[in-house]
């Protein structure tokens, strides 16, 4: 199992910001998900998510909750995640998360769940609808300890984000706008001040932003307050409009790992 | 073993034994911690009680008639039937009582923007009402199927002055409808109060919903006893989330003798998939917001559910019913499509009391519990609307030929 916040770190040192990249599992169908899954991590995605999808995402935008739809129409089912995480720890020794709504893992098992993730390779697990209130009930039985990564947003108190930080031990997931998954708003001065408050509430996590960050300018302007940033419905959206055999993914994919590479130098000089 | 005279659910976690709780994005933990204490001030305060209590009388006409049902009783020869009229109340149906308490508490906490979810509309209607009376911006998520079967009530809510937004995702109807709304609140936390329409959702809107219509049960232990000097034998109520139901068993549960009936929308027949019986065919999970029975795939994928009623048309139903069930408080029995049209005809004919398609699961239950009753018990059925918004989807189930 990979350390993700030793990873971060190093890659943070090398004055790099940790791109990770959404995935939905078996979109668009079983066959070309390892393909472009493969070729994220060929392009620069230091780690990958890849969210189980639910029929219900309510965390969820348009983009997401039709990928979603489409990958359990095509026959997803979940042991084809685990199927997916041992396929691709074969061949790459980079962070896999595992990411779904919290009835996909009641449904399977907790106990069963944390187990068989963290045997297919899975590095972490996060679960969008348990917030703390719900931590413990939810990890009672993660006995085989599969890391758990916590969401934090601008709306939370100081002191839910230094308990957050407590019971986490990898990296915060910090969701940068009120919005489900694809929301757009430029990103402006509120949102820089929040994250501020947030990253200094942190002391024992880095932290990684998501939701609503999909341009090379929005990685440039956050990138001096978080250690990494998230990328899902960009990625989702370019892989619905595919057209070239998954190139103008590849190339995206590349393009935003340029920018979490200079832009964090640039900014850090 | 519950101790119904001292229950107190949900417990201060929003928990009604494992059910309940709050399983939702972290970015609505703040708004929902600010409505419970909110809520928990404005409960205990003489001032806002007097205030909901005045509309409740002066604007939705409580109390509700509890109507003694001659000719029907005399058709099933059994118990004496008795029907709590809450079609009676403004808009049509048990809806508003809710809605009434609910835009005060938007109110009271500075809220200009309301949003609500609906399925047969009636919820819709209400919300749309009282943000007309209290001059609120109001949008209503309504799936796009229940849009077409309950045309008249999108004219209403139109009339209103709110904003009907039609929902695709989905199965195009109450479920997504309320997916829908929690992901506008979610964008919108800030400035938007989100008026749940039944006793389902993340703690404390299944407890805010049930303590709203609580009043549906307390007039009818007070009418009832007026009426016939002793508590009903039983109480028969329809459950989709389950919101007149749990209000008028509410007040029973420690009436240990009173014997409370919930009943599911069976569809097409609980052996095909097309139904609707949550707590008959459904197993414990994780939906929108709250832990309860649901109706699911081997997978954990929750179901395309059927009932021909709008109102009960729902995968999921409230955490308190899922616990009642579980302790057995409450019985929950189911009615098909078919036995619910029929149970209307009969209540139209007998009594010239038009029940909605959802208050008709309730009447056709009653046919199967009544047999071998005595003219010395009492039935209550919560008469929870009325049927004018169904006279389209009667009329196409062929009912009005």
């Amino acid at each position: 199992m990979i350390n993700l916040k030793k990873y971060i770190s190093e890659l943070n040192t090398k004055s790099e910001l940790a791109l990770s990249i959404f995935l939905t599992a078996g979109y668009p169908d079983k066959k070309d998900f390892i393909k472009i899954a493969e070729l994220v991590y060929e392009n620069g995605a230091d780690l990958m998510e890849i969210g189980f999808p639910f029929s219900d995402p309510l965390a969820d935008g348009t983009v997401i909750q039709r990928s979603s739809l489409e990958a359990l129409r095509s026959g997803f089912i979940l042991n084809d995640l685990f199927r997916y995480g041992e396929q691709l720890k074969l061949k790459y020794n980079k962070p896999l998360i595992a990411m779904g709504y919290a009835n996909s893992i009641v449904n399977y098992g907790n106990a069963d769940f944390f187990r068989d993730a963290l045997n297919a390779g899975f590095d972490a697990l996060i679960v969008p609808d348990i917030p703390y209130d719900e931590y413990e009930d939810f990890y009672a039985d993660n006995i085989p300890n599969l890391p758990v990564i916590n969401l934090v947003t601008p709306t939370s108190t100081d002191k839910r984000i230094k308990e957050i930080d407590t019971v986490t031990d990898s990296f915060i997931y910090y969701v940068s706008v009120k919005g489900t998954t694809g929301f757009r708003r430029n990103v402006n001065q509120q949102t820089l001040d929040e994250m501020k408050r947030v990253r200094s509430m942190i002391s024992k996590n880095k932290m990684l932003t998501g939701f609503g960050i999909s341009s090379i300018e929005d990685i440039s302007t956050v990138s001096p307050y978080c250690d990494g940033i998230i990328i899902g419905s960009a990625v989702i959206k370019k892989i619905m409009e595919n057209q070239d055999e998954y190139e103008s993914l590849s190339y995206y994919i590349r393009e935003l790992k340029c920018a979490t590479t200079k832009r964090h130098q640039q900014n850090i000089d | 073993m519950v101790d119904f005279k001292s229950y107190a659910f949900p417990d201060s976690r929003g928990k009604f034994g494992m059910y309940g709780g709050k399983y939702v994005p972290e970015i609505l933990i703040p708004a929902l911690d600010e409505l419970e204490e909110n809520y928990s001030a404005l409960c205990r305060d003489e001032s806002f009680l007097a205030e909901l209590n005045n509309l409740q009388q002066e604007y939705n006409g409580r109390p509700t008639p509890l109507t003694f049902a001659k000719r029907l009783t005399e058709h099933f020869n059994g118990a004496k039937i008795f029907l709590k009229r809450e079609d009676l109340c403004h808009t049509g149906a048990h809806k508003i009582n809710n809605t009434l308490g609910q835009i005060l508490l938007a109110k009271k906490m500075g809220k200009k923007r309301i949003i609500a979810e609906t399925g047969a509309g009636q919820h819709g209607v209400a919300t749309a009402t009282v943000c007309a009376k209290y001059g609120l911006e109001c949008i209503i998520y309504m799936g796009a199927v229940d849009v077409e079967r309950q045309k008249l009530n999108v004219f209403k809510m139109k009339m209103l002055g709110a904003e009907v937004r039609s929902v695709n995702s989905g199965t195009a109807t109450l479920k997504d409808a309320t997916n829908e709304a929690i992901r506008d609140w979610v964008t919108n936390v800030g400035d938007t109060y989100y008026i749940l329409g039944s006793v389902v959702g993340p703690h404390p809107y299944p407890m805010i919903v049930r303590d709203f219509q609580k009043i549906i049960g307390e007039e009818t232990k007070e009418q009832i006893i007026k009426a016939e000097g002793k508590l009903p034998d039983k109480i028969i109520a329809c459950v989709g989330g389950g919101s007149n139901s749990i209000g008028i068993f509410y007040p029973f549960l420690k009436n240990s003798e009173v014997q409370l009936i919930g009943v599911e929308a069976a569809g097409l027949g609980i052996e095909t998939n097309k139904h609707c019986a949550t707590l008959t065919k459904g197993r414990a999970g994780i939906f929108q917001g709250m832990k309860t029975y649901l109706l699911q795939d081997k997978e954990g994928q929750v179901n395309e559910v059927h009932s021909i009623s709008a109102g009960l048309d729902y995968p999921g139903v409230g955490p308190e019913h899922s616990f009642l069930h579980d302790i057995k408080r409450v019985k929950y029995l189911s009615a098909t499509d078919d036995e619910a049209l029929s149970a209307l005809f009969l209540l139209s004919k007998l009594e010239g009391i038009i029940p909605a398609l959802e208050t008709a699961h309730a009447l056709a239950a009653l046919e199967k519990i009544i047999i071998g009753s005595h003219p010395d018990q009492i039935i209550v059925v919560n008469c929870s609307g009325r049927g004018d918004k169904d006279m389209f989807k009667i009329s196409e189930a062929g009912g009005l030929e």
